[in-house]
């Protein structure tokens, strides 16, 4: 079992080498130029060269590339070109507002999808199963911007519960956090919920029609005990795959609606990065992106092994 | 007279589209009581077993009729107080152990789950009654065997396990549903064993269901036939045996006594090998699965490949079609040396060597009709234009004794036995040498099971095939084949003309797999046992 864990690590690694990679030629073929993007449409083209000169844009890529790389490894992302400040520095306070929203999303989205998707089951075809169904897939079928809008709409236009604008600074204290950062909160669980449930329901259920969760009814244990305890761990590998999936995509796929709440973290960095040409930032935030996806799933393939009772207790 | 434990009556289980699988059942059971249930795949006998508990699988629903155990009916019951009966007052033990058993949980943890739950034992006690079960029926380390997990143990284990599983509630009846099916012969008569002492020690009542006559001949007081979800007969075990009433119950009696018999079968002419395997070894990964076996197959005959599972027959039969590689040895085939691999061999090689597979079920293409299936090889092997490959289809369904109008059906909507039909036709498209039969009839019901025999036996006669056919059934080596291979953990530890291997002097692993074999009579059990015991 070990030997699969190692495996895992060391294929979490090599993708993540490749993902540097990828983001290294995407950010080469990007359209545009940064030289050009700073000095504006006045710039001759020998102040142009001049520029990519300073920048080191004229040496080969691949030189670029390894020397990228070898920064990055030792926690060196560069400098933005735009504004000449250390992409660390302003990625750091970022990455935490984003893994913050994450978590929040997170919280919520996770134990009740979970509870949701195991009621779902137990009820199967009653009320509360359709109930759960028509909500959260009705959630993912609109783009994420208008739950963004309509919830700003409701809650802090018209009922003026919660601010529009999520703005937080860094010495704010957690409740206050909280509370600003509800709205963009909901909106990710919104997201989230739909697939992690009807995974849950649909792993729980194919149990269901195992022998051994006949031989738990005619032991005479209770729906509720055969469901948590015997068909629930069985289904856990699935479960756990699709909620390390949705996970990522609370850190990856939050850029829209950061930059809807104006919310400082990473994706809204990435989208100024992007309108700027900043290579280094777009790699940076690219990078962070690319790395939680590959960590988080390395790390529910390590747990699917672990929870799998054949690898955990050999012959 | 004392009451009855459990009383049916006139019980009625039907599926959600309406279709009756129980109709009419009544059933008296006394303390102590053992009846058996018996019937072939349809009948309903497990059906009845399950309402038995107040249980209907999904899809099923029990429309008419009451259960009555001592004295409460069942079905006026909230769940909550159905499941109070469930595992207290009947147990239930499965076919499959080890598919009945949670992966993801020890076994102690599941043996102690019911007499906790139900409040008869607190987990201490559970646990120290169940390592003295344990020990009671031999399983091995019995201080340490509750803490393994289900795939750590044999079949076998796994099965004693559930028996105990089933009575550590102390209950007053116990369903056993096919309990043995799943085992080889001679694990089964362990388990057998095993049932009888814990239904004479422990005075329990017990529902028996098995397709097998003899098996349940050893072990049930009264025996009640099935037969499409209704009563054919009920009467002691005795009585069913010796003079049935009923012309099925007659022909299942008569069928399972002519699997005793041996009957001998000779060539007509002189032994022509078309099939010589020498010295062949195989191996998946490090493990050894055959270890320089040879047999040869001579044209117009059967030779039978037997052992129980994991002996290496299945291996063996994937090695002769190419589907698993040997790591030495040859194969002769026709007089020409045959490639390990399966690209290597041609087209006529292929077309040669045909196979019958154990589950008709699956080997059949569900979205394909009858005629697509039969036609596939004949176009395939013989590039015949459409109306020919037609004609030979329909000529083929005749001889296997399918009406002309199944060649534009789906299989899907056959029968069994049918479909082990179209399977033998269609390897009788390719005009054979050599058909290779993986428990061609094992899936199958007894008398539908004897038809497909007999129909490969004519064949046999009319076109000079040759089978090599892997069982585990010696009642089907007994019947047709001419010579028998008998393998023991991938080494051949007898071989030769099937009267000779089933006459004394046996291997001792012959004789073992000969005395497991259950036989037509109350006794043979008892017998068996004080046999051993010496």
């Amino acid at each position: 079992m070990l030997r699969l864990i190692i495996t895992r690590v060391f294929l979490g690694c090599l993708t993540l080498l490749v993902v540097t990679l990828l983001i290294f030629v995407a950010t080469e073929i990007l359209p545009g130029d940064v030289a050009s993007a700073v000095l504006g449409q006045g710039a001759t083209p020998d102040t142009l060269a001049a520029f990519r000169i300073e920048l080191g844009l004229d040496r080969p890529a691949y030189v670029r590339y390894l020397e990228w790389l070898t920064n990055a490894l030792q926690g060196d992302l560069g400098v933005a070109m735009t504004n000449k400040r250390d992409v660390i520095e302003t990625l750091t306070p970022r990455l935490s507002n984003t893994l913050f929203l994450a978590g929040y999303a997170a919280a919520i989205a996770v134990p009740m999808a979970i509870v949701l998707g195991v009621l779902s089951a137990i009820n199967e075809g009653k009320f509360i199963d359709r109930a759960a169904n028509v909500l959260t897939l009705g959630a993912i079928s609109v783009p994420e911007f208008f739950i963004a809008y309509i919830l700003i709409l409701v809650f802090a236009t018209n009922l003026g519960w919660f601010p529009s604008l999520s703005t937080v600074y860094a010495d704010m204290g957690l409740w206050d956090k909280i509370y600003v950062v509800a709205l963009p909160a909901v909106t990710l669980t919104l997201l989230v919920m739909a697939h992690m449930l009807r995974m849950t329901r649909a792993s729980v259920l194919a149990i269901m029609s195992q022998p051994y969760i006949e031989m738990a009814f005619l032991k005479g244990l209770p729906r509720r005990r055969v469901i948590l305890r015997h068909a629930l761990p069985n289904a856990a590998a699935p479960i756990i795959s699709v909620v390390a999936l949705n996970l990522a995509y609370l850190i990856v796929g939050v850029v829209v609606i950061e930059v809807v709440f104006v919310y400082p973290g990473v994706g809204q960095y990435m989208v100024d990065g992007v309108t700027k040409r900043d290579l280094p930032v777009i790699q940076a935030c690219a990078l962070v992106f690319g790395g939680a996806f590959v960590l988080l799933n390395t790390l529910a393939d390590v747990l699917a092994i672990l929870v799998n009772p054949r690898l955990r207790h050999p012959r | 007279m004392t009451a009855a434990i459990l009383e049916i009556h006139g019980l009625r289980v039907e599926n959600l589209a309406g279709n009756v699988l129980v109709d009419n059942a009544n059933i008296t059971l006394l303390p102590g009581e053992v009846l058996g249930l018996i019937g072939e795949s349809g009948a309903g006998k497990s059906t009845i077993g399950l309402a038995a508990m107040g249980y209907a699988r999904g899809g099923c629903k029990i429309t008419a009729g009451r259960v009555v155990i001592d004295g409460v009916t069942i079905q006026d019951l909230t769940a909550e107080g159905r499941a109070q009966f469930r595992g207290r007052r009947i147990a239930y033990v499965a076919q499959s152990a080890a598919a009945s058993f949670n992966p993801a949980h020890c076994i102690m943890d599941q043996i102690c789950e019911m007499p906790v739950h139900h409040g008869v034992r607190t987990r201490a006690e559970a646990e120290a009654w169940a390592i003295e079960m344990f020990r009671t029926l031999e399983l091995p380390n019995p201080e340490t065997f509750g803490a393994r997990y289900p795939h750590q143990v044999s079949g076998g284990q796994l099965q004693r396990a559930m028996a105990i599983m089933a009575i550590s509630a102390r209950p007053d009846i116990v369903v056993f549903d096919e309990p043995t099916t799943a085992l080889d012969v001679t694990t089964q008569i362990e388990v057998l064993v095993l049932i009888k002492t814990l239904i004479r020690d422990y005075k329990i009542a017990a529902l028996y269901i098995t397709h097998d006559l003899a098996v349940v001949a050893q072990i049930a007081d009264r025996i009640m036939v099935l037969r499409h979800g209704k009563l054919v007969e009920t009467d002691s075990t005795a009585r069913i045996l010796h003079a049935p009433q009923q012309q099925y119950t007659k022909d299942l009696v008569e069928d399972r006594q002519s699997s005793d018999v041996f009957q001998e079968r000779s060539l007509k002419s002189g032994r022509e090998v078309i099939l010589d395997a020498s010295h062949v070894s195989a191996h998946y990964g490090d493990f050894q699965v055959l270890k320089d076996v040879s047999i040869t197959v001579a044209k117009g005959e059967t030779v039978a490949i037997v052992g129980e599972s994991g002996s290496g027959k299945t291996s063996l039969a994937r090695v002769m079609v190419g589907l698993t590689r040997p790591t030495s040895g040859s194969i002769t085939f026709l007089g020409q040396a045959l490639a390990g691999e399966l690209k290597q061999r041609s087209r006529e090689d292929l077309r040669k060597m045909q196979l019958i597979y154990q589950q008709p079920d699956v080997a059949l293409n569900p979205r394909q009709t009858v005629g697509e299936i039969i036609g596939r090889p004949i176009s395939l092997y013989f590039n015949r234009s459409k109306q020919a490959v037609r004609a030979r289809t329909l000529e083929l369904l005749a001889q296997v004794g399918l009406p002309a109008d199944y060649i534009d059906r789906k299989s899907t909507a056959l029968s069994g036995g049918q479909k082990q039909r179209i399977c033998i036709a269609r390897a009788l498209a390719a005009e054979p040498s050599l058909i290779i039969c993986d428990e061609p009839t094992s899936a199958l019901d007894q008398l539908v099971a004897d038809e497909i025999l007999k129909l490969l036996q004519k064949l046999q006669d009319d076109l000079g095939l040759s089978y090599l056919v892997i069982t585990h059934d010696l009642g089907i080596v007994r019947r047709i084949a001419h010579r028998t291979t008998v393998l023991l953990s991938g080494q051949v530890v007898a071989s030769g003309p099937t009267g000779d291997i089933f006459k004394p002097p046996f291997h001792p692993y012959t004789e073992k797999l000969l005395q497991s074999v259950p036989e037509l009579r109350e006794s043979w059990l008892d017998e068996v046992t004080a046999k051993r015991a010496k």
